[in-house]
């Protein structure tokens, strides 16, 4: 069972607001895990920490063995971390094709020979199994909603990271097209064996595909466990599901 | 490339390399002057093809000239000499300033770059030694054996230039096919994305400023050989503006664009220094706002409609 | 001692000039973020204003230290006329374009109205000397003062002044304050931006012919005058802090006494440091020496 990603006593705060709380946890190879919390919770803080958006005040991330902590995006990203956007960030004038393409490029410079062959079939797995082929000579602007998010999460994914961090991958995606986005997503992550952390917001998308779920309040942990766990602790329905849970089971 | 696009070029070319039989004299040094200054251009569009705009690219172009013109000074008149060390010059000096410069966007990549060209500028016009806002005049240079001043060296000079722009134009043709081109079309669309796919920016940003300015440095080169005189006037943010006119006339279309651009300034500025010459500033600006206005891929887009329709 | 005053004493003067010459710039940029390359060329028309309307005024058989009037009255003549025409025919509709786009869009007109001056004044300079000679000279120390100098000194500190009771006692001047600050959130409070664009602006070209007018009397009003200017005009606003109005003005301290330095000290330096100054505050705090505080955004 190997640690892909860890943190120790993880601490932000911006002015008096803690972002993050001395959080320690640590993420196991392979699996899917979910943060969920109200809006400034903290999930999206701690993504940021993980990728190097943010510098933490104290405490540390480490990457399997290594310390990434206060190193830059893109180094972090290079040592495998991929993360995709809340807002899809694409390259809105080069077709989806290129888009990819950028992402290979990029992604090659980091990587030996042997792998290089590894992330040209990764592409083209991402590119069909998020049903981007017929527009893949589209100009990304053209592509709807739905498409945006996957092409986003697509660009992540072709680095063949081992750890993948998804920002709300389904925000701004028809309620049709969640659950396939979604699936797609988990799917491919768990084939290439990337440890994936998503934040969601849809409590029953959280319950059929996280293997574990974090539940954030105050830059706070306040549960850790399975989605069934979790989402019955009385603090988790409490603080952030049953506080106003609608028919879809939306916090 | 399609098939028409590298005809037309191809004819192109062999009309200007046939210039020297059908373009009277002064025509002739028009068109050395024009093929140097979009040599210049060409570093210009790259840059902006990455998102950034220069308000002081003609510092390169100045440093370029006044390197061949030390030379010169220092008794070397052998072309080849010239070139390489003058471009060599502006590829240093790119990556030093480059490593500093590579850091900043939009308004402040403007005027930082505008203020480092009048930093040159302000130090030659002040210095006697080099005929402070005179200049100096360039004379006896010969590429090997033969003559590139005076009226036996007119052709010769505007040969070379002309065969250095193709190679120019042809290299950064590649480098724009290359995945590089690709990396800098996507730092103009989302610098961002770049960074966290795990591209440093800021040395694609500098691979292209030294580029540029490696390109606008032997533009000097040229233009001080095919002019004779060098002076401060070629470092002034005036001559920044120029360079910057022909990128937005020409469009970031394809390479030729940019000599397209500045073939048509040049074309313009001596009709109108004959014609009308307190008019052709007027006649620039407002060509410069219709292009800003109308034609915002510049005359290269026309050229392209025009292409497909016929 | 006398270097040391003579250096205070031009670095004063110029200072004041730069001042002059560059708060408008200032304004321009803090209020409609745009840097305005034309300013250099309705520096230009108000020195070329000033002429004519001083002409005028002396053909009219005006009184000698009334010239001083039609003098100044270029300003706000060239502001009222040229402020709406270029604010509404070309920066209005351009409005959305990226900053890069607009300066290229004002160094356009720049080019146009440096033409423009040709056609209605013809290319051969001007001498406006009355206004400069009439005042006569000051005696310091060794060195001769001319005591126009010390009237742009005034000038300079007045509107300097005026500017400053503007922007933080009056109503007005808070909406514009606000403005610089969060446009988006000035807009959403009522402020009605597009009436105080124009006006913001025509009172930038209002103090850019200021400058050149005040200027004419001093120099060979020739069309080409505002191309050195505006550059000069960059370096104070770039070192202060572009949109700052204190910021102008100590980047022209800064500047003026830096030249005034090197004009005695080391002349070759004269115009480069100004520029070295430049692309070191560039380098080092971007947003200038003396730049407003940015509002904290979310």
């Amino acid at each position: 069972m190997t640690i892909a990603l860890s943190t120790q006593g993880l601490c932000r705060s911006f002015g008096a607001v803690k972002g993050a709380d001395n959080i320690t946890v640590e993420f196991t190879a392979g699996t899917v895990v979910a943060l969920i919390g109200t809006n400034g919770a903290g999930k999206t803080t701690f993504l940021n920490l993980v990728t190097g958006y943010l510098k933490p005040d104290s405490g540390s991330v480490l990457l399997g063995e290594r310390n990434i902590t206060g190193m830059e995006p893109r180094d972090i990203t290079r040592l495998g971390v991929a993360r995709s956007f809340q807002i899809p960030q694409l390259f809105d004038q080069l077709t989806v094709d290129e888009n990819l393409e950028v992402a290979e490029i990029i992604a090659r410079h980091a990587s030996t020979a042997s792998q290089t062959k590894e992330l040209a079939r990764v592409r083209a797995l991402a590119l069909e199994r998020f049903g981007l082929v017929p527009q893949r000579d589209q100009l990304a602007k053209t592509l709807p909603g739905g498409a945006r998010k996957l092409l986003d999460i697509a660009m992540a994914v072709v680095s063949h990271p081992s750890v993948l961090v998804l920002d709300e991958p389904t925000s701004g995606v028809s309620a049709e097209e969640k659950e396939s986005v979604v699936e797609t997503v988990i799917e491919l992550a768990r084939g290439l064996n990337a440890m994936t952390l998503f934040v969601e917001h849809d409590m029953e998308v959280v319950a059929q595909y996280a293997d574990r779920v974090l539940a954030f309040f105050e830059g706070r942990i306040i549960a850790d466990g399975t989605a069934a766990e979790v989402l019955d602790a009385p603090e988790v329905r409490r603080l952030i599901v049953g506080t106003a849970l609608g028919a879809d089971g939306h916090a | 490339m399609p098939q028409r696009m590298l005809a037309g070029l191809s004819v192109l070319v062999a009309i200007l390399a046939a210039a020297p039989w059908w373009m009277p004299p002064w025509m002739l040094f028009i068109a050395s002057g024009a093929l140097a200054k979009g040599m210049a251009a060409l570093g210009l569009m790259l840059l902006l093809r990455g998102g950034l705009v220069s308000f002081g690219h003609a510092l390169y172009f100045g440093i370029g000239a006044y390197a061949a013109g030390l030379l010169v000074l220092s008794g070397i008149t052998e072309f080849l000499v010239l070139a390489v060390l003058g471009t060599l010059a502006t590829l240093v000096l790119a990556l030093i300033l480059g490593a500093f410069v590579s850091r900043y966007r939009g308004i402040f990549f403007g005027l930082l770059s505008m203020a480092l060209s009048m930093v040159f500028y302000g130090l030659l016009i002040k210095l006697q030694s080099l005929g402070s806002s005179d200049g100096f005049n360039l004379g006896g240079i010969h590429l090997l054996s033969i003559p590139m001043q005076g009226t036996a060296g007119q052709v010769p000079t505007y040969l070379m230039t002309l065969v250095l722009s193709v190679l120019a134009a042809i290299g950064i043709d590649q480098f724009l096919r290359s995945r590089y081109g690709l990396l800098t079309k996507a730092l103009r669309d989302n610098e961002l994305r770049v960074e966290y796919l795990g591209q440093s920016v800021r040395q694609l940003v500098l691979l292209n400023y030294i580029i540029a300015a490696g390109l606008a440095g032997l533009a000097g080169v040229l233009s001080a050989v095919a002019v004779g005189h060098i002076g401060p006037e070629m470092a002034y943010w005036t001559t920044s503006g120029e360079f910057v006119f022909m990128v937005i006339l020409g469009g970031l279309g394809h390479v030729a664009a940019a000599f397209v651009g500045a073939g048509v300034l040049s074309a313009v500025q001596a009709v109108a220094y004959a014609v009308a010459p307190n008019s052709w500033q007027f006649i620039v600006g407002a060509s410069l706002l219709a292009c800003i206005v109308f034609l915002p891929e510049g005359l290269w887009s026309l050229l392209k409609r025009f292409g497909r329709r016929a | 001692m006398s270097e040391a005053v003579a250096i205070f004493l031009d670095g004063s003067i110029y200072a004041a000039w730069l001042f002059l010459v560059a708060v408008g710039l200032t304004l321009v940029y803090g209020v409609m973020k745009i840097v305005n390359v034309a300013h250099g060329a309705t520096y230009t028309v108000g020195a070329y204003a000033a002429v004519s309307l001083c002409g005028a005024w002396a053909a009219g058989g005006g009184n000698e230290w009334g010239i001083y009037l039609p003098l100044v009255l270029a300003a706000p003549v060239v502001g009222l006329i040229l402020g709406p025409i270029l604010e509404r025919l070309f920066l209005r509709p351009l409005r959305d374009e990226e900053e890069t786009v607009l300066m290229l869009v004002t160094y356009a007109l720049f080019l146009i109205l440096e033409d423009s001056v040709k056609f209605i004044w013809g290319v051969d300079p001007y001498f406006l000397s009355e206004p400069y000679l009439l005042p006569g000279g000051i005696d310091i120390f060794d060195l001769t003062y001319p005591v126009y100098n010390f009237g742009m000194l005034i000038a300079a500190t007045v509107v300097g002044v005026g500017l400053a009771w503007f922007l933080s006692k009056s109503k007005s001047g808070r909406i514009v304050r606000a403005v610089i600050h969060d446009r988006e959130v000035a807009m959403a409070m009522g402020a009605n931006v597009d009436r105080i664009y124009l006006a913001v602006f025509s009172f930038g070209c209002a103090l850019a012919a200021l400058g050149g007018a005040l200027t004419a009397p001093t120099v060979s009003v020739i069309p080409s005058m505002g191309v050195e200017v505006i550059v000069l005009a960059f370096a104070v606003v770039v070192i202060g802090g572009m949109g700052s109005i204190i910021g102008a003005l100590l980047g022209a301290l800064l500047v003026g006494f830096v030249r005034a330095m090197a004009v005695h000290l080391l002349p070759e330096a004269e115009l480069f440091i100004i520029y070295l100054v430049m692309a070191t505050v560039l380098l080092v705090r971007p947003s200038g020496l003396f730049a407003p505080a940015e509002a904290r955004k979310i």
